[in-house]
């Protein structure tokens, strides 16, 4: 963490109280910060479907099985944050990356090809794997900006599912890869059905590591770097700073999270198939990262994690509850299908009311609230001296 | 009021530079500049020597190519002919055979597969093909890094084969070439803190590891470039404001902010667009005794462009005129602002 950015972070929170001074011992150890965090939510979490309303959808092992799938989504939601929130480079194609993440790790483990290597150190290579293509795709597209940018990307989102599914001889096409092997951890295999935990533990670990990589990225010259871009680009170059790597960087890393939830995500699965990857999961992430409060780590992990709830719980529960109350219009309507006429709709109400996301980063908040408060108090002066 | 001063101290400062000139110890040197946008020739065969230490200012009407031409030197835009060196180094160029860079990507791979058939691979069956493949891929994907990183070795070894091409305006920074804007370009939603410290990127030395490891080397260069950043951004007069948003500066605070920011990089050069573009009196005269202290005391050279006159007689040891691209005339201030090509072209033909 620099001397400058926890200036800066501690500046607006101000003023004493337990509120700050909380802010404040977070921002001074945010690893700490981080590991503590994660690992009380991780605690509670189960604990907490125990109780009543809860624990009458479903069984513990159930709930802490669906944490685990949102955990991926909190990943993928982490890396893209990279991406779009620090780098400002609208990326429509995410899930590209999470394919390539899965499908390292199926063919490397499974009856498919015959290999079973091992989960830890495929971990490490799916993230590389799926950041080489994230440079790969990033090459082509330096030059472009904003709307051309997401289209090259949306093409190149399309393009992998499409191709998955076009070669079967490498990938059995629509059918998909199954029998993939589970994590192995002291020669005891993670038990795919009945004890969620090493999975829950394991994407627990996955996530605060990432966290803190991602905090830490954000604190250095490289996040500077970043957000210099996103800002000017031509003057971040007339700056120093090398755009052309600066960029690349930045979608590999947000690429390599994608693989290591895709690795993951193939081994709790124990299959893939090229439909889990199609744009409604780069779309649904990135509605996380906006929903949630783009460039703040935090906001965005648990903006994931809510939404990720909603549509793969709430929803659910909600036709079951119209359904077994026999209300006479709503028990007719799958929630489920209106899925993403729901994000719509929040997608729009969010813009209106709270651009800055459900939990922004203070720099954020700052550069949607300020301008009300402060133009005018400085509007004089800029009139006086306006250019041209 | 102490624009005046310096405006006043001035001259015997210019005496020195115009020795250096005439020594010989020139900074940047521009030879026939060119550059064309389609069938408008935007600047025409201009040729420039900055000797160091001075200050050399480039005025003329609007449209008259002075922009175009910072652009070109700062390696935003490539020239259609000419080039620029700077200490000696050719920084800026036109482009030149530059279709021949993809066919140096692809051959290394192409050569290992034709190699790897020459010695019958498509005869031994699948193992074979494999590792052809992947090093014919593993050494595309590293020849193509090696273009987009582009190392100076690189760009030595494409100098030897002939290819061309012009650095580009982070390399121009490398170099020693720091630069503002006509309208101002600040970070507009980073704090003039951050703004200053994206200045200093190329002195950082930190890496990915250094990041991911949070390093002692890095926090340490981190504290020390905050440190460094405050300095400048005293020495441009600006207190109090390093954890403000640039955007909610005044206007004038945001020039010399950006002002800062291009001197982090411990520029040798700095290329100055319009500085007191939209400024008071009051303000301009400031500016104005500001870039002579930057002079004076970091021993700057400065290329300027400007509008307003009184800055560029005032502090500028060399001018340079341009209108429709073209030079029409040179000299110390006194002999331009005598010369009759250059009231024509301000304020048009006399009548008579």
């Amino acid at each position: 963490m620099t001397a400058a950015n926890t200036k800066l972070s501690r500046t607006p929170a101000g003023g004493p109280g337990l509120r700050g001074r909380l802010s404040d011992l977070s921002s001074r150890h945010r690893s700490i910060a981080v590991i503590v965090g994660m690992s009380l939510v991780a605690l509670v979490l189960p604990l907490i479907v125990l109780l009543p309303p809860f624990s009458s959808f479903s069984g513990q092992t159930v709930w802490m099985d669906g944490f685990t799938i949102a955990g991926i989504y909190v990943l993928l939601a982490l890396g893209l944050n990279v991406v779009v929130g620090l780098a400002g480079l609208l990326d429509l194609g995410y899930a590209a990356f999470f394919a390539i993440g899965a499908y390292t790790y199926a063919l490397a483990a499974s009856p498919f090809t015959g290999w079973d290597l091992p989960f830890w150190p495929m971990l490490l290579v799916g993230a590389v794997v799926a950041a080489i293509f994230g440079i790969l795709l990033g090459a082509p597209t330096l030059r472009l900006r904003g709307d051309y940018l997401a289209i090259v990307t949306l093409g190149f989102g399309e393009i992998v599912p499409i191709v998955i599914l076009n070669s079967s001889k490498y990938t059995d096409g629509p059918n998909g890869i199954g029998g993939i092997s589970p994590p192995t951890l002291l020669d005891t295999r993670f038990p795919t059905t009945g004890n969620p935990w090493p999975f829950y533990l394991t994407m627990l670990v996955l996530i605060i590591l990432s966290m803190i990589f991602i905090y830490r990225l954000q604190d250095s010259r490289l996040g500077r770097a970043w957000m210099a871009i996103r800002e000017d680009e031509l003057a971040a170059a007339a700056n120093g700073v090398n755009t052309v790597v600066t960029k690349l960087l930045a979608f590999a890393i947000g690429a390599s999270t994608a693989g290591l939830a895709g690795v993951f995500l193939a081994s709790k699965l124990q299959t893939v198939t090229p439909n889990l990857f199609r744009f409604d999961v780069s779309f649904t992430v990135l509605a996380m990262v906006v929903l949630g409060g783009m460039g703040n780590v935090w906001g965005v992990a648990v903006g994931a994690f809510i939404i990720f709830m909603i549509q793969s719980v709430f929803l659910k529960q909600l036709n079951i509850f119209f359904n077994n109350v026999q209300v006479p219009i709503l028990s007719d309507i799958d929630f489920l299908q209106y899925q993403f006429l729901l994000y719509g709709i929040a997608l729009v109400a969010m813009m209106l009311l709270r651009p800055e996301g459900l939990f922004p980063s203070r720099r954020r908040r700052r550069e949607l609230h300020t301008e009300e408060d402060e133009v005018f108090a400085e509007h004089g002066d800029a009139m006086g001296a306006a250019p041209e | 009021m102490s624009a005046r001063e310096s405006a006043v101290t001035a001259p015997p400062v210019t005496a020195t530079i115009m020795d250096a000139a005439a020594s010989g110890d020139v900074l940047l040197e521009a030879r026939g500049v060119t550059k064309r946008f389609g069938g408008l020739v935007a600047v025409r065969d201009v040729n420039l020597d900055i000797p160091k230490g001075g200050i050399v200012s480039i005025i003329g009407p609007n449209g008259a190519g002075k922009t175009t031409f910072f652009n070109v030197v700062a390696g935003i835009i490539d020239p259609s002919a000419g080039a620029v060196e700077f200490r000696g180094r050719k920084l800026i160029m036109r482009p030149r055979r530059t279709w021949i860079e993809p066919i140096l990507w692809v051959a290394p791979s192409v050569i290992v597969v034709l190699i790897a058939l020459a010695l019958g691979v498509q005869n031994g069956g699948d193992e074979g093909l494999a590792i052809t493949g992947l090093l014919a891929l593993g050494l595309l994907i590293t020849t193509f890094l090696l273009a987009i990183i582009r190392p100076p070795w690189y760009t030595q070894l494409l100098a030897r084969m002939g290819i061309l091409r012009s650095a580009r305006p982070n390399d121009v920074v490398t170099a020693g070439i720091g630069r503002t804007f006509q309208n101002i370009r600040l970070f507009q939603n980073m704090s003039a803190l951050e703004n200053v410290l994206v200045g200093m990127h190329i002195h950082l030395r930190s890496n990915l590891v250094d990041h991911f490891a949070s390093s002692r080397r890095q926090r340490r260069e981190e504290e020390a470039a905050a440190k460094r950043a405050r300095e400048l951004l005293r020495l441009v007069g600006l207190r109090g404001i390093d954890d403000e948003l640039a955007k909610n500066l005044p206007y004038g605070d945001q020039r010399r902010l950006e002002l800062a920011r291009a001197l982090a990089s411990d520029p040798v050069l700095l290329l100055l667009d319009e500085p007191t573009a939209g400024m008071n009196p009051a303000e301009t005269s400031a500016m104005t005794a500001l870039i002579g202290r930057l002079r004076k005391d970091l021993g700057l050279t400065i290329l300027l462009i400007e509008h307003d006159m009184r800055v560029v007689m005032g502090i500028s040891d060399h001018v340079l005129v341009l209108d429709h691209g073209e030079r029409i005339s040179e000299g110390t201030p006194e002999e331009v602002r005598r010369d009759p090509k250059v009231i024509e072209a301000y304020l048009g033909t006399s009548a008579s």
